[in-house]
């Protein structure tokens, strides 16, 4: 039945020669071969936030009097909201972990080297994005937490000199947050976003297709020197297999991790009241938070928020342009960028925990 | 031309000079300030003439620009003593014990003056103070009992709002306990010295002293302040009325307060106590020594089954309350989302409350009203936490079966690879 309907669609569409391509396409094979799965697994997570984030719309109201309850509804009454709930909210972080993980694989095994710099940019970007589903979507609860954090935020965002106030206003909607910012945050989580994000997925994997899979220059050094040891295994089915393997770890530990703790909903968020004390970002802008919050208040003639902001900024923009200062030429180039990476890996980890821990 | 010049920017800086020289001077003497000749000798004097500056500026009358003149008479402008107290200048030297309240009242019964200075202050204290046990005894000759400075101080007088002044709400007490828990000198008087540290017990102190709440009673709130008087005994309940309200009301309406009416009993005093009124406890209706309605009911009667069948009903509640708290407690903790049962907890103990409340009724029908309508609150949360708890066994076991499934998968696909790669 099944292959009678692949025959009849080939006939008309050319399945074959579509699928050809891939049946060709090799990945090599090496000892750090496992890096490769986490792009495909934080790709896994983006469909599973889709399809998750589909369904609770079926429910969700967004507005100062409606979300809140809406969630909360979702949570109770709905069966398996709940699960979905847990689901989107677990996937989300997950996926930003594991698009951390993928950034910094592709750093330290080099494979943002010409001629995959294109890849590297949209690699970035996707991560940016990414982090911007988790910022909007935090709020859309409408809880304590939630909005204290969007407060924070965008009072960061409001920081940046001449343009700052002009980019809070456009993201609370008005000079406070209200319900006027949760309705943006929606817009900009469920239609902005996302369609923003595929297109730079499409874009991400038309390059790594097209490309191939880079091979660590170690590696390729080692292979060059004996040319025997080199080993590749086939995308389709091989390596589309294992991938599937990793695909099915994924779903494993986010489901175990949805039943086991299920995310909380915390209270309703209430304008009026003052913040909770030791409130905090979600953990992946805690570096950043934690970084902000060690600069003095002045630096020299410069607002140290001010400073602080501009700095991450730049820094942020100079990561999405590094393929660009390393030349073909091995050299001091080369061992510099090493050196940042290990400093940035360390840097990020090291002031997560200390934002984490810090009270 | 140049040469002129010169000269010109030179005389300009030197007069620039000479006038900050002299400002530098003068503010160093103190010149432009006001003379008050009362308080330079007054700051050297000893014991109760001793008045310093600094005393004085503490005093909201000085703050108002009042001065010693405005209480005092005389020149306060003159070195001269015989001229700055001469009876001349309307010197009245000082004020008599009994002239004090109509002294003060010369401006703080004076609507208009006052108005200039706080619209919002009362100007009938005199008049309430003539109608008070201290403005009775002071009009018959007593110079001992309070007059305005006893309690609100003298040269130093804060408003009440000050927490250092002496009639703010949380110094009152101790404002009055300074006569009143005085024995030698209340002696005369006749009446009890221990309502301080009676009041130093209490619910009320307790709200108003360790919680720091303004709005809780303290003597003035039941005894009034200019018109301080005991309470007649048969209004006890009004007084307490002014805060508890339903109680007051279900009381009006029950058999006790005619009861205790017709026999002379303080209405709410002969269960709660007046100054040493502590927390109450479900235990006020029990028979041990906190339990108050065994000391006038006998065992057995027709009152003492309807004591021990509230009694039954608010412990019933209590513990349903407590078991309901538990489950909502565990479900939480398991990560369940029961928010809504945990708001609802709020209702049930409410409905104890009320049912507490409604105690002062009298009437089992009444109190078993609150009663049922919390136990349906608690009984509801109780199952809402229970079924979420056997709903988190269940999503376990569905992860469980879900896990297990994915383990196959994946030994299935690693099998299925080997064999092609073979």
């Amino acid at each position: 039945m099944l292959a009678s309907l692949i025959r009849w669609l080939d006939e008309r569409l050319d399945l074959e020669g579509l699928i050809a391509p891939f049946k060709h396409k090799t990945v090599p094979t090496h000892r750090f071969s496992y890096w490769y799965f986490f792009g495909g697994v934080t790709l896994f997570l983006f469909i599973i936030q889709v399809l998750t984030g589909i369904l609770l719309l079926l429910y969700y109201r967004p507005g100062a009097n409606e979300a809140y309850e809406s969630v909360q509804y979702i949570m109770t009454r709905v069966q398996f909201g709940w699960l979905i709930r847990s689901i989107h909210a677990w996937a989300a972080n997950l996926m930003i972990f594991t698009a951390f993980v993928h950034m910094f694989s592709v750093l330290f095994l080099k494979a943002y080297r010409k001629p995959r710099e294109l890849t590297w940019v949209s690699g970035m970007l996707l991560l940016f994005l990414v982090m911007g589903f988790g910022f909007s979507g935090y709020l859309l609860p409408w809880n304590t937490l939630a909005f204290f954090a969007t407060k924070v935020g965008t009072e960061m965002a409001g920081q940046v000199p001449i343009v700052g106030k002009g980019i809070m206003i456009f993201l609370r909607g008005g000079p406070e947050v209200t319900g006027a910012t949760l309705t943006r945050f929606f817009g900009f989580h469920v239609a902005v976003l996302p369609g923003l994000v595929t297109v730079l997925i499409a874009m991400h994997l038309f390059f790594v297709q097209r490309q191939g899979m880079s091979v660590p220059p170690k590696i390729e050094a080692e292979w060059i020197e004996n040319p025997s040891a080199r080993r590749e295994m086939k995308f389709f089915p091989n390596f589309m297999l294992r991938e599937l393997m990793a695909w099915y770890v994924a779903m494993g530990v986010l489901g175990a991790l949805a039943a086991l703790f299920p995310w909380n909903l915390s209270t309703k968020a209430d304008p009026f009241v003052s913040a909770p004390a030791g409130i905090k970002p979600e953990w992946y802008f805690l570096f950043m938070f934690q970084t902000l919050k060690l600069i003095p208040s002045k630096v020299w003639f410069v607002d140290g928020e001010v400073l602080g902001i501009l700095g991450c900024s730049v820094a942020g923009l100079l990561w999405m342009l590094l393929p660009f200062f390393e030349s073909d030429k091995a050299g001091r180039g080369k061992a510099l960028i090493t050196g940042l990476s290990i400093f940035a890996l360390v840097y990020v980890v090291g002031m997560s925990v200390y934002g984490y821990l810090a009270k | 031309m140049a040469i002129l010049q010169s000269n010109l920017r030179r005389l300009i800086a030197a007069r620039a000079a000479g006038l900050a020289g002299f400002l530098a001077i003068a503010s160093c003497l103190g010149y432009g300030q006001a003379v008050n000749s009362c308080l330079d000798c007054h700051s050297a004097q000893p014991g109760k003439l001793e008045v310093t500056p600094d005393k004085f500026s503490q005093d909201i009358h000085a703050q108002k620009g009042l001065t010693c003149v405005s209480c005092h008479g005389g020149d306060d402008s003159s070195y001269d003593p015989a001229q700055a107290m001469s009876r001349k200048a309307g010197w009245k030297g000082k004020i008599d014990r009994k002239q004090i309240p109509q002294l003060c009242a010369s401006c703080h019964s004076n609507p208009t003056y006052i108005k200039q200075f706080n619209p919002s202050l009362r100007t009938d204290q005199l008049d309430q103070f003539h109608t008070s046990v201290h403005g009775k005894l002071l009009a018959a000759g007593d110079t001992k009992v309070a007059v305005c400075t006893d309690c609100h101080s003298v040269h130093d007088l804060r408003p009440p709002s000050d927490p250092r002044s002496t009639v703010n709400p949380v110094n009152v007490a101790k404002t009055c306990s300074r006569c009143h828990s005085d024995a030698a000198y209340m002696k005369q008087y006749g009446i009890p010295t221990d309502q301080f540290a009676n009041y130093s017990t209490s619910v009320h102190h307790d709200a108003m002293v360790v919680r720091g709440d303004l709005s809780a009673p303290t003597c003035t709130t039941c005894h009034g302040n200019h018109g301080a008087a005991p309470p007649g005994v048969d209004k006890v309940q009004n007084v307490c009325a002014t805060c508890h309200a339903f109680q007051a009301q279900m009381y009006q309406k029950s058999t006790h307060s005619k009861a205790f009416e017709d026999k002379g009993l303080p209405g709410c005093v002969v269960c709660h106590s007046n100054h040493a009124i502590h927390m109450p406890s479900d235990a006020m209706l029990g028979t041990t020594s906190a339990g108050v309605c065994m000391r006038c009911h006998a065992p057995g009667d027709h009152c003492d089954r309807a004591r021990a069948e509230i009694l039954g009903n608010l412990t019933k509640l209590d513990f349903a309350i407590k078991d309901a708290d538990q489950a909502v407690r565990q479900a939480e903790s398991a990560g369940m989302e029961v928010s809504e049962a945990r708001l609802a907890q709020d209702q049930a103990r409410d409905a104890l409350t009320k049912a507490r409340v409604t105690i002062h009724s009298f009437q089992t029908a009444l109190v078993d009203q609150d009663i049922q309508a919390g136990m349906k609150i608690a009984a509801a949360n109780l199952k809402t936490g229970q079924d979420a708890m056997v709903e988190r066994n269940h999503r376990r076991i569905g992860l469980g079966i879900c896990l297990i499934a994915i383990a196959f998968m994946l030994v299935g696909l690693w099998m299925y690879i080997r064999q092609i790669e073979r």
